[in-house]
């Protein structure tokens, strides 16, 4: 059997406020290669803290996270970097483009820190965003794109690099019933081509889409059926 | 990361703010363009007076020989040795005596009852070198050379002032005057002295001929040097006029170019000098501050690098370098209005301007360290965001 990308067990995350928030409940998970898992729940029930701590930009309390069959909770801040530099692709729910930079050089910010080649960076990232639909935008600025549009402009920034995980919050939460259809089409493809994909969402039409559902109700996590 | 990426993204995090990019290095610019101006022109100002000082003061040296016993502290012939110094450009040895300040001369055997043709004069021994070392020239003749003094010939050289007084003033016919009861033919009449102006009423003879109104030993010596070997040859004329017996020599020598320098100049200048450093540090504050606050806005921008796998060097190089960047930027800024200012001033004031490379290298230079350490806090300050927090 192969080795699982993500497996997670009793994953605990404590915030220390006033009062203590546990926003994750010992939440065990599995993931394989080439899954395509949705994430739901309500509002502040801790799907984001999840994709945190999937996405190594936070630690758990306790527990163990093991990413394609290492274990990251000792990991020290740098190696953790270089893990989630390589492996993870994020869609943030807010996009995070740089408004001074255009779309492609949005795109091509994705391989300035690894090992990548400067040499044919542009051509990699003009490929990506012709895949999501983009390819005649290349030039404009963020703030000049139609909110599908920068959704599609961060999902292609998180194939630079080719991850295998790719971690979204809300990737269609801007999208219309079309736009939705064409993202969802693009995941699929992109799993068939290994990339193991989670995503948090609110819409119906997205959790029918995906082989797996995962449930989060006040930091506990269950499978749905 | 590759150093042209990281390059890359400081400017472009530069660009993105062009405006206020600008305004951080106003404070750097003021700084560097005061310091360079301070600088410049104190050079340029010390050089005019060095300047001034050239032909006269700064490189005219005199040795004073005092009286000794019994061997003479300095021989007539070492004269040859000092000039033959690297540096030195005409020098001359002369003897003078008490006895001889206050000597009748006349210039004619006759005594006439109703005029007084006597006059009391100084007699002087010199070297042939005599009138390049006063500065001076033949104003009528010659001066005597080196047979004359061999013969011990009774020739002698009047000050343009003696000639005057002794009513001699044309040479074709060898006028003779009599110092003492000995006649001496005039053969030269020296004038226009800028250096040891009373040489002009004196007469000079030989100093073999010198011997009869006790002038034996050289007791003074002048020598003028090429511009800057003042310091370098009053050194070493010592020794070369008397072997082993330099210590007794008393040798003045012009000011050294600082020591000349204005007092008052030096404290404008100190003056300027900390208000340069002042605007330096003002504008590092400044570039500080500006720092600090774009990191704060920036910070959804850290977060997203964070994720894409920029670690915190690579988050604290690129802040550091945009600062250092501000600070080489407001360098040269500085640097370049500086030298239009002392081109400026140096025009207004109708000195030589003088650039020194070096300054124009260590502004810019300077206004990056400036740029560097106003970064440090800021870039510490982003670096140690964690991701999440900075992407919440
Ligand atoms: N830094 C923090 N300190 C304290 N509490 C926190 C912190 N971050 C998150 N929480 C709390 O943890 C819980 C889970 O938050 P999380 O952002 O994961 O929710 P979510 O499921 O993503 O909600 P939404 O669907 O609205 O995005 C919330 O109750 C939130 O208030
Ligand atoms: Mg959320």
């Amino acid at each position: 059997m192969p080795e699982p990308v993500i497996e997670l067990d009793r994953v605990r995350k404590d915030f220390p406020s006033r009062p203590p928030v546990r926003a994750l409940a010992d939440v065990s998970l599995r993931v394989d290669r080439g899954d395509y898992v949705a994430v739901i729940g309500p509002s502040g029930s801790g799907k984001s803290t999840l994709l945190n701590v999937l996405g190594l930009l936070d630690r758990p309390t306790s527990g163990s996270y093991r990413l394609d069959g290492a274990e990251t909770t000792e990991l020290a801040d740098g190696a953790r970097t270089r893990l989630r530099g390589r492996r993870i692709g994020f869609v943030f729910q807010s996009f995070h483009l740089l408004a001074h930079r255009s779309v492609v050089e949005n795109v091509m910010l994705a391989e300035i820190y690894g090992d990548h080649a400067r040499k044919g960076r542009r051509e990699r990232a003009l490929a990506a965003l012709e895949r999501v639909g983009l390819g005649h935008r290349v030039g404009f600025l963020p703030d000049r794109l139609s909110g599908g549009e920068r959704q599609r402009a961060a999902i292609a920034r998180a194939l630079m690099g080719q991850p295998s995980l790719l971690l979204c919050d809300e990737p269609t939460g801007n999208l219309d019933s079309r736009n939705t259809e064409a993202v969802l089409d693009l995941f699929d493809e992109l799993r068939e081509h290994g990339l193991t994909i989670l995503v948090i969402t609110h819409e119906q039409e997205v959790s029918e889409r995906a082989a797996r559902r995962v449930r989060i109700i006040d930091g506990v996590l269950v499978e749905e059926a | 990361m590759d150093v042209r990426d990281l390059v890359g993204e400081a400017f472009a995090g530069l660009l993105a703010r062009p405006v206020r990019s600008a305004l951080t290095t106003l404070g750097t610019v003021l700084g560097i363009t005061t310091l360079v101006i301070t600088l410049g022109v104190a050079a340029t100002a010390g050089n005019q007076i060095v300047g001034r000082f050239d032909e006269l003061v700064a490189t005219a040296i005199t040795v004073e020989v005092p009286e000794s016993e019994n061997t003479p502290l300095v021989a007539w012939d070492a004269i040859d040795r000092l000039t033959r110094l690297r540096g030195v450009v005409s020098a001359a040895a002369v003897a003078e005596s008490k006895d001889s300040v206050n000597l009748s001369v006349r210039s004619n055997d006759l005594v006439d009852p109703t005029r007084v043709t006597a006059q009391t004069l100084t007699v002087l021994a010199a070297t042939p070198g005599l009138p390049e070392a006063a500065r001076g020239r033949m104003t009528r003749g010659r001066f005597f050379d080196a047979g004359h003094i061999e013969r011990a010939d009774r020739v002698a050289v009047l000050g343009g002032q003696a000639a005057k007084m002794l009513g001699v003033t044309r040479l074709d016919r060898a006028p003779a005057i009599f110092i003492g009861r000995d006649a001496y033919t005039v053969i030269g009449i020296m004038g226009d002295l800028r250096r040891e102006r009373d040489l002009s009423t004196a007469v000079i003879v030989p100093p073999s001929v010198g011997r009869r109104f006790g002038l034996r030993d050289v007791t003074r010596v002048l020598v003028n040097t090429s511009l800057g070997a003042a310091d370098l040859v009053a050194g070493q004329a010592p020794t070369a006029l008397s072997p082993g017996n330099g210590d007794a020599l008393q040798v003045i020598a012009p000011p050294s170019p600082t020591r000349a320098r204005d007092q008052a100049q030096d404290d404008v200048d100190a003056l300027f000098l900390i208000l340069g450093l002042v605007s330096l540090v003002v504008g590092a504050v400044g570039i500080a501050n500006v720092t600090l606050v774009t990191v704060m806005e920036r910070v959804a921008e850290i977060g997203l690098r964070r994720s894409l796998g920029a670690a915190r060097r690579h988050i604290a190089a690129q802040f550091l370098l945009e600062s250092t960047l501000t600070g080489l930027a407001g360098g040269v800024i500085g640097a370049s209005v500086g030298v239009v200012g002392i081109v400026a001033i140096s025009a207004a004031k109708q000195w030589t301007p003088l650039l020194d490379v070096r300054l124009a290298v260590a502004a810019p230079v300077a206004g990056a360290v400036v740029g560097l350490l106003a970064g440090l806090y800021p870039a510490l300050r982003a670096a140690r965001m964690e991701p999440v927090d900075a992407l919440r």
